[in-house]
């Protein structure tokens, strides 16, 4: 690959003859840079630059220093963007009056960009004091707008639009006249109204607070504030028309403000809701088919966690290159423990109370105890390590202030395919259909030959690997530790109630319902308060529809 | 319908066998005579001597038995599964502990009128709740009061609606713990997480003297016998017998004309007020109280005192409390690991192995042998025959 970029047909200002030298003027020359501090503009090409643009910044003196870098920045804007950051990095030495870039294994001219075998022995480190630094940053982020890189300077631009000084307008306007990428310019131009907010001109201070109404950044709404405050008698902005069109921009903000509050909200709700969804599918499964109240269920979600903790421990062991992998083969893994435990719950304990749910819940309650008790013995009552695989770490920014996180999507995403998944076979298998007649009427189920005993063991182990599942998804975004399950059991518990026996629909409108409901009352009353709220809110439902939002057709006696 | 019957007195007394006073006058003994006796007059040397802590701890094991009465009469004669039981008796302990907490004084770590964590608070003044909570009468009326009236709505509302079984344990189990997350809460004001302590004094007298002891483990023996004779008195008058029979089967018995909704009602809130006594009473002897006395767990043990006594039984649920705590007691000094896995064992054991609990596997025992009393059929095992739906 050789990109080739002739220095002189793409600057601004014209390049600064080199003073007279043997070097190349202009040296074509294709440069692989591997440092990652520069990965950002690896596969670009550069052209060498002459060694007096380059000396100043090895002066004494910092006004010559500083000078120097600017000088640098207006002549070569794209090779000076290497060696700068190589200085703000503290990566640029000085060897025999030949400036170096050295970063790790790596050597290369800072002038030439040649890459050399290694450091000479006599290099030294050039320094930068806080002075010169701060005038580096704010050149460097000019620098960067013009960078070849188009994503590297629309995050210089994003970078001045949330914090753009006067100084850099004149950076600003260069940048807009050239930049053709409208999301570069959207930021350009917030950047420009925020340097200009101070302007002498009142028109153009009337455009800045304007194209400032379009931000949706907390420290824009804070300027755009601060044009309306009074300085003793007067107000800060003299001029009225700017004053009102900064009332203006601030509903504007605030609106936006608004927005982006409720999203983060209906966000965090449908999240809330995916996990709830997750505990109470198995639930409302067992429930549905056996009356019973299964209160290990929350233990159950523990398997599930400490079967992907395993999991996690077994890849770094054993396959460390494929250890972001993990989670997707945790997956099986926990919903086979989970299923497993819970079949052997149901054959030891369950079945041989049938009909007498009271004590099914207790005998239930004791098994969570033993499961507990057993998981804090063997591994110690800590919380465990789980790190989020890379692919499910970081976050898409939806707007400024917006930032919706990788693996609380993954799971939403996840809720969904284990929900499609479970009504799969809740509709179109046999097995579905044995449990949707148990649900329905056990003792015609088993007259027409559905074999209620067994399908009562494998509907349980279904809802205890669901519970697995979600005990992967929690891991994921959670503590993972012998006490994780304890809390599920009601909250599962309550969507099942709200959303009817044996419905799977209902279920999922009751989480999600549940999730946001309860993300909502937290922003206006405190996450306790919320809780207490939801709970005196489904007492109240429960009023009304003692079924749930969707009750089972069928001939049904209430005892 | 208990004002139709005649002669409330007479019958209070013939409701508990003659047995049943003989036991009870031997407690009394035992509580009343020989134990403040052996921990006052003997010497500490002597074999038959006993320490404040076994005073405290049989105090502490009759509240839990009460609370233990208290739930078998919900439980074991009305069919009501609570798992929320303790946060009655919290709410007891929490309406006393005020009374106590007013009676440091000035005695606390900031000398102020206030009580500690309120001064830590930077608080200037008592909150409007905590008004007359220096006098022991209304800080006794409040320990009833409050766990009866909050029982009183919220078993209205859930009744009314006919919500029973699972449902209904499972709500009861969410209402205890949204409590304790309000109790865990400074701005509550009741201490937080740290709760009450450090109490110093019941009207003027020092909480630690062994008197002291003596008599708040005697007035804990007196709570328990007056509930079991009432409870008996209770359960065998025409009201106990429509309980049970609201348990066996709810609708037929609204068929016939009743209204489940008083009969439980009232068993529930009488229950909620036993239990929120035994909580005033169980305080001042452990000298704390805290919100984690509010979590599931808590409540859900209730239950297994119960069932390991014996439901539809009213002595079974007493011993079984005295029985598991004694176990507790032990367990968690000699082998702290496995007392989980034995309470849990104890939870599938009793449940898969002694439905009837203690008391009545005895009972059966003796009605195998062929001299079965007419005294009290055994009932509780009958859960079955109502599907739940």
């Amino acid at each position: 690959m050789s990109h080739v970029v002739d220095l002189a047909d793409t600057h601004l200002s014209p390049a600064v003859p080199p003073a007279g030298c043997g070097f190349r003027l202009v040296m074509k020359r294709t440069l692989r840079l591997l440092c990652c501090g520069l990965v950002i503009l690896v596969g670009s090409a550069r052209a060498a630059m002459p060694p007096a643009a380059l000396s100043g910044l090895v002066a004494d003196d910092s006004d010559e220093k500083i000078a120097a870098i600017q000088a640098l920045a207006s002549a070569e804007p794209e090779s000076a963007l290497i060696v700068l950051e190589a200085l703000a990095k503290n990566l640029l030495m000085l060897a025999g009056g030949q400036l170096l870039i050295v970063e790790g294994e790596s050597v290369t001219d800072a002038a030439t960009g040649v890459k050399l075998a290694h450091v000479p022995d006599d290099a030294e480190a050039v320094t930068v004091n806080n002075r010169v630094r701060r005038e580096l940053e704010s050149t460097l982020a000019g620098l960067r707008l013009f960078a070849p890189d188009a994503a590297v300077r629309l995050e210089a631009a994003k970078e001045l639009a949330s914090g753009a000084e006067p100084a850099s307008l004149p950076w600003i306007e260069r940048a807009l006249a050239q930049a053709k990428d409208p999301a570069e310019r959207a930021q350009l131009e917030l950047a420009r109204a925020r340097a200009s907010l101070g302007s002498e001109d009142a028109k153009v201070r009337l455009s800045a607070v304007k194209t400032l109404a379009g931000s949706a950044d907390p420290s824009v709404r804070a300027l755009v504030a601060g044009r309306l405050v009074m300085d003793g008698e007067r107000y800060v902005e003299a001029d009225a028309a700017v004053r009102a069109a900064a009332a203006d921009a601030l509903r504007q903000i605030d609106r936006r403000f608004m927005l982006g509050d409720s999203l983060a909200r209906v966000f965090s709700g449908v999240s809330l809701g995916s996990i709830l969804l997750l505990a109470a599918l198995g639930l409302a499964i067992t429930y549905g088919v056996m009356g019973v109240i299964n209160m290990a269920h929350g233990e159950l979600l523990m398997v599930g966690a400490y079967t992907t903790y395993l999991t996690q421990g077994w890849f770094r062991a054993h396959l460390p290159d494929y250890v972001d992998f993990y989670v997707l083969a945790a997956i099986p893994l926990a919903f086979l423990a989970a299923a497993l435990v819970g079949a052997i719950i149901e054959r030891l304990v369950i079945r041989h109370l049938y009909g007498r749910t009271l004590e099914t819940l207790l005998a239930s309650w004791g098994v969570s105890l033993i499961l507990i008790q057993a998981v804090r013995v063997v591994f110690g009552p800590q919380n465990m390590e789980l790190s989020n695989p890379a692919w499910m770490s970081g976050g898409v920014e939806l707007m400024p202030g917006l930032v919706l996180p990788w693996n609380r999507i993954v799971i939403v995403l996840f809720a969904l395919i284990v929900l499609a998944g479970i009504s799969a076979v809740m509709i179109r298998t046999r097995l579905g259909l044995y449990i949707r007649a148990v649900t329905q009427n056990r003792a015609m189920a088993g007259c027409v030959g559905v074999p209620t005993r067994r399908i009562d063991t494998l509907a349980f182990a279904i809802g205890a690997g669901i519970a697995g599942l979600g005990g992967v998804a929690l891991s994921q975004i959670g503590n993972v530790g012998p006490d994780m399950g304890q809390g599920y059991i009601v909250d599962s518990f309550l969507v099942v109630v709200v959303g009817g026996v044996g419905q799977l629909a209902g279920a999922v409108l009751a989480a999600l319902g549940l999730g946001i409901a309860t993300k909502f009352l937290e922003g206006v009353a405190g996450a306790v308060v919320a809780k207490i709220l939801v709970l005196i809110f489904i007492i109240l439902f429960i009023q009304k529809r003692p079924q749930g939002l969707f009750a089972l057709k069928g001939r049904f006696v209430e005892n | 319908m208990l004002l139709h019957q005649p002669s409330a007195v007479p019958r209070l007394l013939a409701a508990t066998p003659r047995a049943g006073w003989i036991a009870l006058a031997a407690f009394v003994l035992v509580m009343a005579v020989l134990l403040p006796a052996s921990r006052l007059l003997l010497p500490e040397a002597s074999p038959l001597h006993v320490s404040d802590y076994v005073v405290t701890l049989i105090g502490k094991i009759l509240c839990y038995s009460v609370v233990a009465v208290a739930m078998g009469l919900v439980w074991g004669y009305a069919g009501i599964l609570s798992l929320g039981h303790g946060l009655f008796f919290s709410l007891g302990g929490y309406a006393f502990g005020m009374y106590l907490m007013r009676q440091i004084g000035r005695d606390g770590s900031y000398h102020s009128d206030l009580p500690d964590f309120m001064v830590f608070l930077d608080w200037k003044a008592l909150p409007w709740y905590w008004q007359g909570s220096d006098s022991f009468l209304w800080a006794l009326l409040l320990a009833l009061l409050v766990p009866g009236v909050i029982a009183l709505v919220f078993g209205y509302f859930a009744f009314r609606s006919r919500i029973r079984g699972v449902y209904f344990s499972i709500i009861t189990q969410a209402l205890t713990f949204a409590a304790m997350l309000l109790f865990y809460r400074n701005e509550t004001g009741f201490g937080g997480n740290n709760g009450f302590t450090d109490f110093k004094r019941i009207l003027g007298y020092p909480i630690t003297a062994p008197e002291m002891r003596l008599m708040l483990a005697g007035l804990s023996a007196l709570l328990l016998m007056l509930t079991l004779v009432c409870a008996r008195y209770l359960v065998t008058s025409r009201y106990g017998r429509v309980l049970a029979a609201i348990r066996d089967a709810e609708s037929r018995v609204m068929f016939l004309g009743y209204q489940p909704l008083h009969y439980k009602l009232f068993v529930w809130t009488l229950s909620a007020v036993l239990c929120g006594l035994a909580g005033a009473l169980y305080v001042p002897q452990v000298g704390i109280i805290n919100p984690s006395e509010m979590s599931p767990a808590n409540s859900i043990e209730i239950a297994i005192w119960v069932a390991v006594g014996g439901r539809g039984t009213l002595l079974g649920p007493a011993l079984g409390a005295a029985a598991v705590n004694l176990a507790k007691s032990w367990f968690t000094v000699s082998f702290p690991d496995y007392w989980l896995f034995f309470l849990g064992l104890l939870f599938v054991l009793v449940t898969l192995f002694l439905p009837q609990g203690i008391v009545g596997m005895w009972q059966g025992l003796r009605a195998q042998r062929g001299r079965k009393r007419t005294a009290e059929p055994t009932i509780g095992s009958d859960q079955g025959r109502e599907a739940q739906t």
